[in-house]
């Protein structure tokens, strides 16, 4: 089983542990109904998204303008989340949580792993060395609603991720400039009514590779350039919706190129106590490994 | 390659299923998908059967005469979704200013709302649309 097994397959298999947290969650579906005031889980389902990649509220790469949980603008909303990656070489693995303040504020804390595997020992690491990322994250509702008001006027959020990883000698070898980083983006997210579409925009200043888990600038390149990403997704029902996602990226590392990202998932709310997503995701090239592409699945329980 | 053309094929689709282009007649359309007028009035009937059974709910209607409630909704609902009504009532932010509606309480009612349109079996795309007709006038009805 080798190092791996504690990080990610010991605790949660991919494709397992989502039923888990399913059978979990189908107890509480009635919670809206008793909930204290403070905790209301008063907002529509689905209106929290899901957990990014980076553990905010959105979809599953990018991170939307709603804010994380179900809280109206009198009361608090959290969630709990796991997310996992598994491409043709690498695996990265996510839990964090996210608090939300009075539909106004979200602030997060997330713990990436990203596993190396075998292609570790390409890259002359060793098999199975991983690079360990904490995120925390705020972002801040500036103006809007993602349902209500005006069908043109999208919910408006202003959000930041500062990031640092545990492997600065490494990252410093592969021509990485920093082990720690900070982006800054706004988003705008809408789910129109009138076709039952969400549709979000977000522009991201970053100079992350990978995220960060290959550290921050590089080489190459070591400036802040403004990244698009978008997530457009159909909501087939109160609790079911499918979409797909882009996501620019930067390529700052001499070493290898980086790819853009997008993926085609669909997402699950069978309550608001629950979430879930499964994707198909395309990471392009990652450390010189070409075709990175495979499963994300995510579980999210909140209120 | 084979990658791209899934991911240009999603997208193609999840645009082209939203190419139904809104304006007047899909008003009326809405209007006629609703079941008509017995529809509008079945769904206002069951809006508030489940909101004055609601405990998050039920205690702002206390002082509300339901039945020109239902009357005025009904209207409303006909009129915005094109059908043959022209609504009498007050404006939104005339007849919910001193009531004190918070936003939980909004979207409880829009809860009770889609519990009924399920009940009477209204696809959830026409579920959307006619709340994507009410979704403007919230800042009118919850205190700021």
């Amino acid at each position: 089983m080798g190092k791996r097994c504690g990080i990610s397959g010991g605790f949660f298999p991919l494709f397992t542990w989502p039923f888990y947290v399913w059978v979990a969650a189908s107890s509480g579906g009635a919670v809206a109904q008793t909930a204290p005031s403070w905790a209301d889980s008063g907002r529509l389902l689905a209106t929290g998204g899901v957990s990014q990649v980076e553990g905010q509220a959105g979809g599953g790469l990018v991170p939307w303008a709603v804010i994380a949980g179900y809280g109206t603008r009198d009361a608090v909303g959290g969630t709990a989340h796991g997310t996992e990656i598994r491409t043709s070489n690498y695996n990265l693995w996510t839990a964090g949580a996210a608090v939300g303040l009075f539909n106004r504020i979200e602030l997060s804390y997330t713990h990436q792993v990203f596993d190396t595997g075998a292609a570790g020992r390409r890259l002359g690491l060793g098999t199975g060395y991983t690079f360990v990322q904490e995120i925390a994250g705020a972002k801040v509702r500036l103006a809007g609603d993602v349902i209500y008001g005006p069908a043109w006027m999208p919910q408006i959020s202003l959000g930041g991720q500062y990031k640092f990883n545990n492997r600065g000698p490494i990252l410093h070898a592969i021509g990485a400039k920093s082990d720690k980083g900070a982006d800054l983006y706004i988003s705008a997210t809408k789910l129109w009514l009138q076709e039952s579409l969400i549709v979000n925009a977000t522009i991201r200043l970053t100079r992350a590779n990978e995220t960060g888990v290959l550290g921050f600038g590089g080489d190459r390149d070591n400036t802040y350039h403004p990244q698009f990403e978008t997530s457009i997704a159909r909501m087939l029902g109160p609790d079911f919706a499918i979409g797909a996602e882009y996501r620019t990226k930067p390529s700052n590392l001499k070493f290898s190129r980086e790819s853009d990202w997008w993926d085609i998932f669909i997402a699950f709310f069978p309550s608001k106590n629950v979430a879930a997503s499964l994707a198909y995701v395309n990471l392009g090239t990652i450390a010189g490994r070409k075709e990175q592409h495979g499963a994300q699945i995510s579980g999210q329980i909140g209120f | 390659m084979l990658q791209h053309s899934i991911a240009r094929s999603a997208l193609v689709l999840l645009l082209t299923c939203s190419a139904g282009a809104p304006g007047r007649a899909s008003e009326a359309e809405l209007f006629n998908q609703l079941g008509g007028l017995p529809g509008i009035q079945a769904l206002v009937d069951g809006t508030l059967r489940h909101s004055l059974d609601d405990p998050r709910i039920k205690a702002s209607f206390d002082d509300t005469n339901i039945d020109r409630l239902k009357g005025l909704l009904t209207s409303q609902f006909c009129a915005l979704s094109g059908g043959p009504c022209i609504y009498k009532g007050r404006t939104m932010l005339a007849s919910h200013a001193a009531l004190g509606i918070k936003a939980r309480q909004m979207d409880a009612l829009v809860e009770d709302m889609q519990l009924a349109m399920a009940e009477q079996h209204i696809p959830f795309p026409t579920q959307n649309r006619l709340l994507a007709l009410l979704a403007p006038m919230r800042d009118e009805v919850v205190s700021q």
